[in-house]
């Protein structure tokens, strides 16, 4: 048999194309996860309008704020190191991935202090504090930690991914002629971010 | 023609050893993983459907308890929606025979192939592991309806992990045909070149990566709920179950498509192969399976009409569920219209798809009695529903799926089981399923209640009947397995192209080789279908 024939459509050699176009479609997916949140905090919103807003009263809209400009930086930094790969400067892109993956822990940590303060107040569901609140509220409190806490995961999910693209640079894997690995990571860590633009002033700032 | 032995590269000995097939990146090592495995749970899934009948030969209690009995539909449930009838035509065919069909080599990402069969793998053993840890298997039925499913004390939380990890697998399935369909295509083969089949499984991914996120964000809100005891659902503290209905329905409607539309591919396969004759309306059948993806999207409150919804809504679900008969039946009458004046080889494949239009006219018809809001009121929650999806589920997918177990059966293993033995095995089949299920349509009329395991003494005959049906039923199953298992080790030799097939796995040796061509396969002038000397109609 011809062992050394390869067909020219063949699905082990490797096809940038296929590449981006797998990673669209399981963005998608992605959304569709968080649009069935939004889909229970739209309903659950519209029914109980005046305990989300009071309970909103009580989320620290700075904190929000900080990791939004954050979040929206780094998807800059993601943006520029991939130019600066496409230009053939792994150094420079390699740092850019660096301040991205910085961005992406002071995000986390912040929350980290804004959960902690939440935790403390007794807000969790199943602690005294949430115990005590009206129907409506305990509903915008379980939704804020399982919708935060889900985008959370996906930061740092994006995280290990960016941190993988940036040792595969390093070892030369990945490179301005093959560069949709860090293309990927690029999107993805863009929908982490789109997502927080929507989490944000629905939990923060409707009033 | 019949060659003397098997071709000496095949995909069976390119590679040896039992790591070779765990860890395997071909694509039609891992269809045939996934056959073994969706078997080996189907016929799980098959005792317990069995034993539940047992129970109901006669009125009062005779082998199991109510809470047992409860606990065994929910398993059989969750095992043949999840494990069996979602990843089946998909997962074993579609990753054996896209590539093939598409004259390529694998899929478009064969490690991400591998790693959603091991996901399914996982999913099972959760499923699984419901026997033996906390309070045994779920018993909410497969649906999971909160708040009793938040409640209750069985295994719940592990069941919802399965699903949501099967989900997963699904999904990662869907996306690599996706990518497959629209990047390794044979040179000159575009989009109407493709076989049906494809066609089919391109839409059927669609709704695998578009429908099933929505579900398993629902379930791991079960999960959370159940985790930390407090309400997105349950009534008591706030919650809504109505809301959980729909969250459900939003993806378990398409669902039912994900099951079918790969089903409705092998018909329009395998049909005008033993028609020897070009498909009747390519374009039809092609463009109708994306409008039914479309349309199965916006119907799921037919679920519902029960549970309180307002008249408005139950009347706006209800015309869109008769939307979705009108693809469907194009469908049925493009096969009809390739049968018609075909040189007709009456073969065990075509044997089972005409199985198939027959079964799955009756569930398809039974189910636009659901559909229509006022008969619904009545059949809700009855054995008519039973009977219904039972219908459209194993007569249509089930059968479906033996047909082509028959018919590529040659092609994968390149032998050819006996044929008198397959024939007794598909009446049977047929037979015991019908007497199964047709007497749970009349019984559900009549208006015994789905998922009890007692009834009244009015409805002894007809359970009786059913009871009976799923003897033959499963003693056709046990030969069709058998005969296909002695002719997988002794049958005859086949040839590359026993049938005469026309689309491009036949071109390639059986069982072919690992690459699938040693030469670029040639395309069909004229379309798929385009037998170059059948008789004009
Ligand atoms: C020998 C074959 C089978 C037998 C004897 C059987 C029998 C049954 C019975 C007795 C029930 C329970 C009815 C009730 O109490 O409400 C049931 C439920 C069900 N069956 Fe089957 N069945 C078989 C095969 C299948 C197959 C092949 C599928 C799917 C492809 C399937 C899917 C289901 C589902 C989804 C339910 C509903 C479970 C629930 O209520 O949560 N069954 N079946
Ligand atoms: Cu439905």
């Amino acid at each position: 048999m011809n062992q050394s024939f390869v067909l020219p459509n063949s699905g082990h050699t490797f096809d940038p194309k296929s590449s981006k176009l797998g990673m669209w479609l399981f963005l998608y997916t992605e959304i569709l996860l968080f649009g069935g949140l939004f889909l229970v905090y739209m309903v659950y919103r519209s029914l109980n309008p005046d305990a989300f807003l009071l309970a909103s009263f009580k989320l620290n809209v700075w904190m929000g704020t900080v990791n939004t400009i954050i979040l929206l930086t780094s998807s800059m930094t993601v943006a520029m190191s991939i130019t600066a790969l496409q230009k053939g400067d792994k150094k420079m892109a390699m740092n850019l991935l660096w301040l991205t993956l910085l961005a992406a822990l002071a995000f986390l940590v912040i929350k980290y202090f804004e959960w902690g303060a939440k935790f403390e107040h007794g807000y969790f569901p199943g602690m005294d504090h949430y115990d005590a609140m009206p129907v409506g509220e305990k509903l915008y409190f379980y939704l804020y930690f399982f919708m935060t806490g889900l985008h959370g995961l996906h930061v740092i999910v994006g995280g290990i991914f960016i941190w993988v693209v940036i040792a595969k640079i390093k070892s030369g894997k990945v490179h301005k002629d093959r560069i949709s690995l860090h293309e990927n990571a690029g999107l993805y860590w863009h929908l982490v971010d789109l997502i927080w633009i929507y989490l944000f002033p629905l939990f923060y700032l409707i009033h | 023609m019949t060659a003397a032995a098997l071709p000496e590269n095949n995909f069976f000995n390119a590679k040896k050893g039992i790591m070779s097939w765990l860890f395997t990146l071909d694509h039609k090592r891992i269809g045939l993983l996934y056959l073994y495995a969706i078997l080996s749970f189907f016929l799980v899934g098959v005792v317990l459907g069995f034993l539940m009948r047992l129970e109901l030969l006669n009125p009062g209690q005779d082998i199991m308890k109510p809470h047992t009995y409860n606990q065994v539909f929910t398993l059989h449930g969750v095992i043949m929606i999840f494990l069996f009838i979602i990843p089946s035509i998909p997962a074993i065919f579609g990753n054996f025979f896209l590539p093939l069909h598409l004259g390529t080599d694998d899929v478009a990402f064969p490690k991400l192939n591998l790693l959603s069969f091991w996901l399914y793998v996982l999913g099972a053993l959760f499923a699984l592991a419901t026997l033996v840890f906390g309070d045994g298997p779920a018993d909410t039925g497969w649906t999971f309806y909160a708040p009793y499913s938040v409640k209750t004390g069985t295994n719940v939380t592990m069941s919802v992990l399965a699903a949501f990890i099967l989900g997963f697998s699904s999904i990662l399935t869907g996306l690599n045909f996706i990518v497959t369909i629209h990047r390794l295509r044979t040179p000159g083969m575009g989009f109407n070149q493709m076989p049906l089949f494809a066609w089919s499984l391109y839409a059927t991914s669609w709704i695998q990566l578009l429908a099933t996120p929505v579900v398993g964000i629902t379930l791991l809100m079960i999960i959370a709920e159940r985790v930390f005891g407090i309400g997105l659902f349950d009534p008591s503290i706030g919650g809504d179950p109505i809301l959980y209905q729909h969250l459900f329905w939003i993806y378990s409607h398409p669902a039912v498509y994900i099951m079918a539309l790969p089903a409705m591919g092998l018909v329009s396969e395998i049909i005008p192969t033993f028609a020897q004759r070009t498909i009747f309306g390519y374009k039809a059948i092609a463009y109708s399976s994306m409008a039914i993806a479309f349309v199965g999207y916006f119907v799921w409150g037919h679920h519902m009409f029960t549970s309180g919804m307002s008249g408005t809504a139950g009347f706006i679900f209800s015309i869109l569920t008769f939307f979705v008969a009108i693809p469907t039946s194009v469908k049925v009458f493009n096969w009809v219209a390739t049968l018609y004046k075909g040189s007709i080889n009456i073969e065990i494949p075509l044997l089972y798809m005409m199985a198939f239009i027959f079964n799955f006219l009756i569930g398809g018809l039974t189910g636009l009695a659901n559909a229509a809001l006022a008969a619904d009121v009545h059949l809700h929650d009855t054995y008519f529903v039973v009977g219904h999806f039972h219908y459209v589920m194993f007569g249509g997918t089930g059968f479906a799926m033996f047909g082509a177990l028959h018919y590529w059966f040659p092609k994968i293993w390149g032998r050819m089981y006996n044929k008198a033995r397959a024939n007794v095995a598909f009446a049977l089949l047929f037979f015991g399923f019908n007497m199964l299920y047709f007497p749970m349509l009349i019984l559900g009329i009549m208006g015994m209640p789905r998922r009890y395991y007692d009834y009244l003494p009015e409805f002894h005959g007809l359970n009786q009947i059913a009871t009976v049906g799923s003897w033959i039923l499963v003693s056709g199953l046990i030969l069709m397995l058998a005969n296909l298992l002695i002719g997988l080790k002794k049958g005859k030799i086949a040839s590359a192209n026993p049938w005469n097939g026309i689309t491009l796995e036949w071109q390639t040796s059986s069982p072919p080789p690992l690459h699938n061509f040693d030469k670029l396969p040639e395309l069909n002038e004229g379309g798929p279908y385009n037998y170059p000397d059948a008789k004009k109609a």
